[in-house]
């Protein structure tokens, strides 16, 4: 089955939910695909189920604003459909995505990469025991499930989604134990600039901090998660002191738990725009490996474009801007104009998000809570130890550490631990990350069932060239 | 502090079974979802590795269990009346 549109987006979130409207009002036909059941991405997640008890929050409201827009608009929105491979070929992209079990093709004169970010965790001791989430995985959890993590929560990491995870967590009555950040009060108040161009955004963030102040929640400033313990499951979560560096400082102290939110910054999801045939160049202002992209998200290849996290983190606000811009330079582009000079001034709101990108990015001396021991490919469950000793065997790329260790070989394609394998390679080597680059991605992006291809194949079908005339 | 107890829900109205064992969801849940309010965080079968959901978005797949005959993200798998799903085992490749 194959459909064919002026242009497909790819991610339904701020940035490509806004794109695909932004393109639809100029009469193109617009399809959006998501991995979800409804438009929103991670940070405007729908809610799957209701609870009479709690009301929206403010994510779930600009994310039903978002909804009822594309609603309105001639974008068809293509749900719980997932890319597995993309090609150019006859000057049409090819997507191949995975709906329903079933393989599906699609072709669009004109992509839109939209595919946000996803998590970066540090590989600490006890980090694979169940009830350790990743923290923004736990803020799309209770978006869409309106469940807290678990009984009592330890909510850390860097930047604003620490805060906002706690203050989640105890509007959906559960408890926490402490929030738990690596960063400085000072660290927050040098980003009373941002905060005072954004009034709106700050005021949400006041009321969240008033929140946990109620709730007599204890922040935990320059501290860090070092271990997780229990077993099966968690029981308890040890801390912290660390430098401005984020270096532990030594010396720990227990904290009764029985569900960790942990995250230490966000990826840009660049496999896709590489597959498509862009380089990824390193720019760790921007979260890491990101495909170049044009400021209106213009690529070297006809007919691609980036824009969201995923083409540099930059935070919901901006990103639903950009994809504004992107979408209908897209659009125009297609009838062979180009969008009148606006020069592009940085806003407020992008402002803001980088600022709070920056209190996020990891600092250098996090590093040092993977001890020997510590799994740091979840998958394959490889320690540091084996990695540490392939690497001083002289494995010094992430292909080669893949092949000697597997490392990143698992079901999760490397997206959990790639990150931190250079990082291993960049500290024994002194090579700069910039010149450790990840894998080629190569299809399927994530573990696809086998009969999703193969399905309607039959041995009749196996071309079989007529015998030779004797 | 506030209360410590999970949120309650008496509209629970679906019944399912994960490794031979009989939990409920409500309409909208996922499986991983559901395992977790019944305090269920461990989604590898005992005697395994222990593992539960991390990532939440249906990428890391440590969440993913044995669903009529295929591996599914518990994490993106609605629950129905009657499903059934198991979880890794220590044998399991995949």
């Amino acid at each position: 089955m194959q459909d064919s549109w002026d242009i497909a987006v790819l991610g339904g979130g701020p940035a490509g939910g806004e794109a695909a409207r932004a393109a639809a009002a100029y009469g193109a036909r617009i399809v959006l695909i998501d991995e979800q059941a409804r438009p929103g991405g991670q940070v405007w997640r729908a809610k799957d189920t209701a609870r009479e008890d709690v009301g929206d929050s403010s994510e779930t409201a600009a994310g039903n604003l978002h909804r009822a827009r594309l609603e309105k608009s001639t974008v068809t929105f293509l749900s719980q459909a997932r890319l597995w491979h993309i090609e150019r070929a006859e000057d049409q992209w090819h997507l191949h995505l995975l709906v329903d079990g079933c393989s599906q093709r699609h072709a669009a004169r004109s992509v839109i990469l939209a595919p946000g970010a996803r998590e970066f965790v540090q590989p600490f001791p006890g980090w694979t025991t169940p009830g350790v989430f990743g923290l923004a995985g736990v803020t799309a959890l209770m978006k869409s499930q309106q469940c807290p993590p678990g009984r009592r929560s330890v909510v850390s990491g860097g930047g604003p989604l620490a805060i906002f995870a706690a203050s989640e967590i105890l509007r959906l009555g559960g408890e926490v134990a402490a929030v738990v950040t690596p960063n400085s009060k000072a660290e927050w108040l040098r980003c009373w600039p941002e905060f005072m161009a954004n009034p709106s955004l700050t005021l949400r963030g006041a009321e969240m901090m008033m929140r946990l102040k109620r709730a007599g929640v204890p922040i935990l400033w320059r501290h860090l998660v070092s271990r997780a313990s229990g077993d099966p499951t968690l029981r308890a979560v040890q801390v912290t002191p660390c430098h401005a560096n984020w270096t532990p400082r030594g010396g720990e102290s227990a904290i009764e738990a029985d569900a960790l939110c942990v995250g230490h910054g966000l990826v840009p999801n660049s496999e896709v725009a590489v597959l498509a045939g862009l380089t990824p160049q390193y720019d760790a202002q921007q979260g890491g490996w990101i495909a170049a992209s044009g400021p209106l998200g213009e690529t070297e290849l006809p007919g691609l474009y980036l824009c969201g996290d995923g083409a540099g983190l930059r935070g919901a606000a901006a990103s639903q801007n950009q994809g504004a811009r992107v979408g209908e330079a897209a659009a125009m582009a297609l009838n062979g104009q180009r969008p009148g000079k606006t020069s592009h001034r940085t806003s407020a709101a992008e402002r803001f998000g980088r600022a709070m990108t920056r209190l996020a990015i990891p600092q250098p001396g996090l590093a040092r809570l993977t001890d020997a021991d510590t799994i740091v490919c979840r998958c394959e469950a490889i320690p540091r130890r084996k990695l540490d000793a392939a690497i001083d065997a002289g494995a010094t790329s992430l292909d080669a550490l893949k092949s000697a260790t597997r490392c990143g070989m698992g079901p999760c394609g490397g997206k959990y631990c790639l990150t931190n394998a250079a990082r291993l390679i960049g500290e024994k080597t002194g090579k700069q990350l910039a010149d450790i680059p990840p894998p080629v991605p190569r299809p399927p992006l994530f573990p696809l069932p086998v009969d999703a291809v193969g399905a309607g194949f039959d041995y009749d079908n196996l071309p079989i060239p007529a015998p030779a005339p004797l | 502090m506030t209360s410590a107890s999970m949120p309650k829900r008496t509209d629970a109205d679906l019944r399912f079974r994960f490794n031979g064992t009989e939990y409920s969801a409500r309409p909208g849940e996922t499986l991983a979802a559901a395992l977790l309010r019944a305090g269920v965080p461990m989604l590898s079968e005992p005697a395994s590795d222990a593992r539960g959901a991390f990532c939440w978005m249906g990428w890391c797949q440590e969440c993913r269990v044995r669903h009529e005959g295929r591996w599914v993200e518990a994490c993106r798998l609605f629950v129905h009346d009657g499903l059934e799903a198991h979880g890794r085992r220590a044998d399991d490749a995949g």
